[in-house]
């Protein structure tokens, strides 16, 4: 019986590598544990001084790893690991480690990590492919983590009536013989712009070479382009015959963590090439998926049929995002069958009047709506606005189309859209107005800029139409910007709005999370980490004057398009707030609720990780706007 | 007279007392500590028993687990009373063992090491107390008292007195696990030491004898 280390094994069975162990083998390590307490500014080790015989974890505080110019390389907090690199390597450190606040960190000797981590094979790959390298996390590599962390994700795959298709695969496969040279494949797949290409011999597939290995394999010097394919290819290729399922398809990839699966006669490696199938085709045949449920709001005959299609629409969100497809793609496939849901309400809408509409007009999604941002099912926000008509007929006018908006906004509760408790919906009198009203709205929003005002301001710009004439709509928003343009000061009032979140100085800590109420000591994910960019990027877009773009990453591209200087910033700002949109949906899809609040003791390693860069790139972006807007004077 | 009276003792004191011949380490960065705790039926040192001993050594100012020792003692006197504060029931899950193999195998663990409790003057006379009923002399070690080296800090500017493990654990922001085990309290008390220890070498050099409590401030509680 050892309880202290039985405290210990609670924590570190959290973490990878060590969620992996077989619980004797993690209790034997707990039981010879050291524990280490560094006071702030002091050393656990430095450089040049030799390698001791341990790693260290980190339990509690921060731990930061400093070059011998003093450069801070790494921070490590709660459950990371550093140190084994250097105690692998031997000789002396390279890096000093510092406590940049108090900490507390176990250390584990070599020997007990040669007897029950380096003998475990997961744990060991784990190292090797994560912490060996772990500075400078890449995007790429924080999506290998989600992969790693689910091991299970098929399973929903497999219950899934759609994924028993067939899948379709390209059945003119490039190849080239295994005497080809690696840079004649290349200049194949390039003519042919294909990702991959079979090496074979009489028909039957030796290996294969994705883009991967160019770039793993060439790019780093490691083979010369004059080599044999045969040195670079993967072999034996993983072969299926040609009425391989969807379903079947995606295990394989997953199982064998590559890309690509060769099509065969008999489906072994021995007959002859029939095809290949690419993860680009599985994509592909998603998208399909989501076409399919396009035309089926198209052709739906009721509410409950929208209501239906509805709920399967976030089935197939939830697979994308298990599948770790692009966050960018799930958005757009989710906003148009939403947009297609809601123009077939207003279509049916308009048909319940008795009149045909008195004008033309346009149906606003404004918001995260507005800004195609809103994966989850949530409430509604969305605005209405006509075309001008004379003043003795605007009464009549907008008494019409509130009521229409009245009957959409009741259908669209009915389909799973909720009404929005703040009432921000185009049947509220409001939000139901003619151009020339919305403009002047704006106007007066714009130029006595409170903080409701302001408010009202980060909701109604992002907008976006969804039903109507959208001619209305690009009148409106001109009205937006001739607003600013004379009253340049908003945008300093926009860029205190954009500047009253600022990131966590430190993660982890008391302040971070919500203080008190239903939230309380849970991470607010919307307005700590995803408001900031989004409220920067709307304000960086409208002070270059640019119309029309109201979805936050194509902010942001746009923005790298127009300040080239300013590329790495805006890209890390595109790649947190991707990263951030994704995380919040999975959360939302796995609690069933916005994902808004987070619990942080539930959040792993890897997602840990991804919010810390976020939130690196949410600081940056404060920083250039105070700069940019001169805010220091108003904050 | 005492050379007759040694042979008397048992082997184990005899080995016990025989780390106290060589002459000790008394540089804070490399000396053995053994920090620990008692779970008891009560307050009274005459009337109740250890019911549990808890303790982890730290050497080199570094906790090693492996270098801990835990055990449970099957007692006669038994009060209900106190159940409530440390969880040990008469017939608990926990394996226990007699009173004297528990003080053989505590002697055994703690050698001459520098003993660190939190009220350390209580915990010391009731195995002294244990000791005593077994015919054998009082503990040899050289103590300190988290609660006088708290003091020591100046952190604390009140004129309070008494702190209890509760209040500097939460001072020194540290999760407070399996309070009111032998175990998870001697732990506390480890890390608490270290902090505290840090704290007090911002300020000079500290020698082992600059740590000790003065006799006079020794309070039971």
């Amino acid at each position: 019986m050892n309880t202290i280390a039985e405290r210990i094994y609670d924590f570190l069975k959290e973490f990878p590598p060590f969620n992996m162990l077989i619980p004797d083998n993690l209790l034997s390590i707990c039981k010879s544990i050291e524990v280490h307490y560094v006071e702030k500014d002091s050393f656990l080790f430095k450089t040049n001084e030799p390698v001791k015989d341990k790693f260290y974890v980190v339990k509690d505080g921060d731990i930061g790893l400093f070059t011998a110019t003093n450069e801070l390389i790494d921070e490590c907090d709660e459950g990371d690991i550093f140190g084994l690199r250097a105690l692998m390597r031997q000789g002396s450190y390279l890096l000093s480690a510092k406590a940049i606040e108090e900490s507390i960190v176990y250390s584990i000797s070599s020997t007990l990590f040669e007897d029950y981590i380096a003998s475990n094979t997961e744990a060991s790959k784990y190292l090797m492919s994560n912490l060996v390298s772990n500075y400078r996390k890449t995007n790429d590599d924080l999506q290998e983590h989600h992969f790693l962390g689910k091991p299970n994700n098929t399973d929903s795959v497999i219950q899934d009536f759609l994924e028993e298709q067939t899948a379709d695969y390209s059945k003119n496969p490039i190849t080239c013989s295994p005497e080809s040279s690696i840079k004649e494949a290349a200049l194949l797949m390039t003519e042919k712009r294909v990702g991959s290409v079979v090496i074979t011999q009489k028909n039957k597939p030796l290996g294969i070479i994705t883009d991967k290995d160019l770039r793993t394999k060439i790019a780093t010097g490691i083979f010369s382009i004059n080599e044999s394919v045969t040195k670079i290819m993967s072999s034996p290729v993983i072969a299926f015959p040609k009425n391989i399922t969807v379903a079947e398809a995606q295990i394989a990839m997953l199982k064998h963590r590559i890309t690509h699966l060769c099509i065969t006669n008999d489906g072994t490696i021995n007959s002859e090439l029939t095809g290949i199938l690419s993860e680009h085709d599985i994509i592909v045949i998603r998208e399909n998926n989501a076409s399919v449920l396009i035309k089926e709001v198209k052709r739906s005959k009721s509410i409950e049929d929208l209501k239906q299609i509805r709920l399967r629409a976030q089935n197939l969100l939830k697979r994308y995002i298990e599948q770790q497809i692009s966050i960018t793609f799930a958005s757009k496939i989710v906003s148009a069958i939403n947009n297609s849901i809601t123009n077939k309400i207003i279509d049916n809408a308009i048909k319940t009047m008795e009149n045909a509409p008195p004008t033309t007009f346009a149906w606003l999604a404004i918001g995260s709506q507005g800004r195609e941002e809103q994966l989850l099912l949530t409430d509604q926000d969305n605005a209405l606005v006509f075309d001008d008509v004379p003043k003795t007929e605007l009464k009549k006018t907008t008494d019409y189309f509130l009521t229409l908006s009245k009957k959409i906004t009741q259908d669209l509760n009915t389909v799973g859209f909720e009404f929005c408790p703040a009432k921000m919906m185009a049947s509220n009198p409001k939000w139901c107005l003619s151009v020339t009203e919305w403009k002047q709205q704006f106007k007066q929003w714009i130029t006595s800029p409170d903080q409701d005002n302001l408010m009202l301001c980060t909701i109604f710009f992002d907008f976006e139409p969804t039903f109507g004439n959208h001619n209305l709509v690009q009148n409106m928003a001109e009205g937006i910007f001739e607003s600013i343009n004379s009253h340049q000061i908003f945008l300093n009032h926009l860029g205190v709005n954009a500047l009253k979140n600022p990131p966590p100085l430190s993660f982890f800590r008391q302040f971070l999370v919500e203080q008190s109420g239903e939230h309380k000591d849970q991470f607010d994910i919307k307005s700590r980490a995803m408001m900031p960019l989004v409220d920067a990027a709307r304000l960086l877009i409208l002070s270059n004057n640019v119309k029309a773009y109201n979805n936050t990453i194509l902010r942001y591209e746009k923005l790298i398009e127009l300040e080239p200087q300013n590329e790495e910033l805006y890209n890390d700002c595109l790649l947190a707030f991707k990263n951030l949109l994704r995380f919040r949906t999975e959360q939302g899809l796995k609690h069933q609720d916005s994902g808004r609040f987070i619990d942080l003791k539930s959040l792993s390693k890897a997602n840990r990780l991804e919010l810390k860069n976020c939130f690196k790139a949410i600081k940056e972006i404060q920083e250039l706007i105070l700069v940019r807007f001169n805010l220091s004077q108003f904050l | 007279m005492l050379w007759f009276k040694k042979r008397d003792y048992p082997d184990f004191w005899n080995d016990y007392s025989n780390h106290f011949k060589k002459k000790q380490d008394t540089n804070i960065e490399t000396i053995r500590f053994v920090v620990f705790d008692t779970e008891t039926t009560g307050l009274n040192i005459k009337e109740d028993r250890i019911l549990s001993i808890g303790t982890v050594a730290i050497s080199d100012l570094t906790i090693k687990v492996s270098d801990s020792f835990e055990c449970y003692l099957s007692q006669d006197i038994f009060k209900n009373d106190s159940v409530k504060i440390h969880g040990i029931l008469k017939e608990g899950n926990h394996i226990k063992i007699e009173e004297k193999e528990a003080i053989m195998l505590f002697l055994n663990h703690i050698k001459n090491a520098v003993l660190v409790a939190h009220h350390t003057a209580f915990d010391m006379a009731m195995i002294n107390a244990s000791l005593k009923r077994m015919g054998l002399p009082k503990l040899k070690n050289r103590t300190l008292d988290l609660g006088y080296l708290y003091k020591k800090t100046d952190l604390d500017r009140s004129t309070k007195n008494h702190f209890s493990l509760d209040d500097l654990a939460k001072l020194f922001h540290i999760p407070q696990h399996d309070r009111h085990t032998a175990s998870g309290d001697a732990y506390i008390t480890a890390l608490l030491f270290l902090k505290i220890l840090s704290q007090l070498k911002l300020k000079k050099k500290l020698t082992l004898h600059e740590l000790e409590a003065p006799i006079s401030k020794i309070g039971l509680l």
